[in-house]
């Protein structure tokens, strides 16, 4: 058994008792890495040095002090596109292929006070645009489940370096389910918080109005945990949101009697593979035996997600993107007469597809005699699909269904189709558009493949999530399964 | 919504980017087929719904206005691909 199989609170009792030392877990992590990572590719860099160098301190700060952070000592994987001071952040793109940071992410910055240790910047598809980690310019990352399937995306190295037990826990974001996806493809739990809870100061941004950091861990204590760390008001975030943050971990009891769930029926119908449906029946039947009640309901704007989502998201991003120019950071062509070649060059030899695909939607989208026809018109869209949450929650506590319809697709076989890629994402967008809080969690393989439970909350009621997952996870096995990491 | 290859050349053109014949063709025919599918929105009347921008109502952050320190020139310029006498240096835009 790995020292990652551990639970949290067992860790920081060993190192407490200084039974175990931050320098051990750095080296279970290094030692698994060496085993796994030429198949899995979860990492874009592993900086060995700076996590040695660090656990040796935090060794030295347990040998003095009694006061030790829940998160000491465990190794973490951050998503590249999370700036970190001094290395390398790429965002998994050639136009920033050797930008070096010269400030840290706030949740960098809170993670490195709750004394975790960076073991390295985990793959991603570039700018956080996919849903496979295909798109990363890098090279793709794998699912541990099964080598011949990705792991989803955006987040895809963060949830496969979770899975494949290379870190204890790791960062990622979600515009559209970027933690969700990849967490449901990999079998580990995947946290997008409220929109606001977690700041984004120090996040590249790709879509503002709808990013947001999340943990990604192996069970629900861990994420609750990592949350507790993460989450808070930041004066360097403008839409940082100013609310007391409760207490994340004394509701896991495993109780949940009574509870309100409320499962839509545009989650559990066509276009769900009736596979995954199957073990979202058993996974009721879990919550039912728990004494929680439920009830089949209506989001009848959930049909409309995908487009309003393919229409405002390119279009923040090719505002966001345009800083990207080759003159203040990042790579620049070697070979332009005039600054408009310069920029136009730089851009077109540094940006992916997926990349230029976006940015020329977003451009079209936000252009004149456009604009009211596909930007304004998906922003209304948004607000009748933030009114049917609205509706729900006023009932009801949460709201249940698969994180994905289907369990995780072949490497290449959605790449060259982007809107068949775009529509996979169908049950975790909504969650975005509404800036509602959701978790992933297992619920069982279909053909060996990882199933995702997705449980959706009102605005800042993580508590609720949090609780519902516990419960349900210590009355079943899934997210003790591990990956073998293996072909076919 | 058929997209001509000139629109997109056009919107390239806005987007700063330049494509190549190949990509010209692939995106004319992948963003049609994804304005297309965008097209569904109008299947629903939205003359008076409110536009979203953010899901959730914030307003702006303000501070004290104070005098603080800044990085130094040398840190801002560190990522710079060109400089030159502690600017940002890019090819001349005047003639001459």
């Amino acid at each position: 058994m790995s020292l990652f199989d551990l639970p949290i609170t067992e860790i920081h009792k060993r190192l407490s008792n200084k039974e175990l030392t931050a320098s051990d877990m750095v080296e279970e992590s290094l030692k698994r890495i060496a085993e796994v990572e030429k198949d899995v590719q979860a990492f874009l860099l592993v900086d060995e040095e700076q996590a040695r160098e660090r656990a040796k301190a935090i060794d030295q700060d347990i040998a003095v002090s009694e006061d030790l952070g829940i998160l000491a000592g465990l190794p973490m994987g951050v998503k590249d596109n999370i700036v970190t001071e001094g290395i390398r952040t790429t965002c998994a793109s050639r136009i920033l292929a050797n930008y070096e940071p010269i400030y840290s992410a706030t949740v960098y910055k809170r993670m490195l006070a709750g004394q975790a240790i960076m073991i390295g910047k985990t793959n991603m598809d570039e700018f956080a645009m996919g849903s496979s980690t295909e798109h990363s310019a890098f090279h793709p990352s794998y699912n541990p489940w099964n080598l011949d399937y990705v792991p989803g995306g955006s987040s895809g190295g963060s949830a496969a370096a979770v899975a494949a037990r290379e870190v204890y826990f790791a960062l990622g974001s979600d515009t559209g389910g970027s933690i969700r996806q990849p967490a449901s493809f990999t079998g580990v739990v995947g946290l997008k918080p409220t929109y606001g809870l977690v700041s984004r100061f120090g996040l590249v941004a790709f879509a503002s109005s709808l990013d947001q950091i999340g943990p990604i861990t192996k069970n629900v204590e861990d994420a609750a945990y990592v949350l507790q760390t993460l989450a808070g008001y930041d004066e360097l975030d403008s839409t940082s949101a100013n609310v007391s943050i409760p207490d994340y971990i004394t509701p896991l009891t495993g109780e949940i009697k009574g509870l309100r769930i409320a499962v839509p029926k545009e989650y559990m119908g066509e276009g769900v593979d009736p596979a995954v449906k199957e073990k979202m029946l058993e996974a009721l039947k879990v919550f039912e035996n728990l004494g929680a009640v439920w009830e089949e309901v209506s989001l009848p704007h959930t049909e409309y997600a995908v487009a309003t989502y393919y229409i405002l998201a390119p279009s923040e991003a090719s505002s966001n993107l345009a800083r990207y120019d080759g003159v203040r950071y990042g790579v620049r062509t070697d070979s332009a007469e005039n600054l408009i070649e310069m920029y136009k060059k730089t851009r077109s030899e540094g940006f992916g597809s997926e990349v230029k695909r976006r940015i020329m939607l977003g451009t079209y989208a936000l252009s004149s005699g456009y604009y009211d026809a596909y930007y304004r018109k998906a922003q209304k869209v948004r607000t009748l699909i933030k009114q049917d949450f609205e509706q729900i929650f006023a009932k009801y506590d949460l709201i249940f269904g698969p994180t994905v319809p289907t369990t995780a697709f072949r490497i290449g076989e959605k790449i060259s189709d982007p809107l068949q890629m775009y529509v996979n994402d169908i049950l975790t967008i909504p969650v975005n558009l509404a800036g509602l809080p959701a978790i992933s969690i297992p619920a069982g393989l279909v053909n060996g493949l990882p199933v995702g439970l997705q449980l959706i909350g009102k605005h800042f009621d993580e508590v609720t999530i949090l609780r519902a997952a516990y419960a349900f996870e210590q009355h079943t096995e899934h997210h003790k399964l591990r990956p073998m990491v293996k072909r076919g | 919504m058929r997209l001509s290859k000139k629109e997109v050349e056009h919107v390239a053109n806005l987007a700063r980017l330049t494509l190549t014949e190949e990509e010209v063709a692939l995106f004319t025919e992948q963003l049609s087929s994804i304005l297309d599918f965008a097209q569904k929105l109008n299947e629903l009347d939205t003359e008076h719904v409110k536009p979203t921008s953010h899901a959730l109502n914030i307003t702006n952050v303000f501070r004290e206005d104070e005098v603080i320190e800044s990085i130094s020139r040398e840190y801002a310029l560190k990522n710079a691909p060109d400089q030159k006498d502690g600017q940002f240096k890019v090819p001349s835009i005047l003639e001459g």
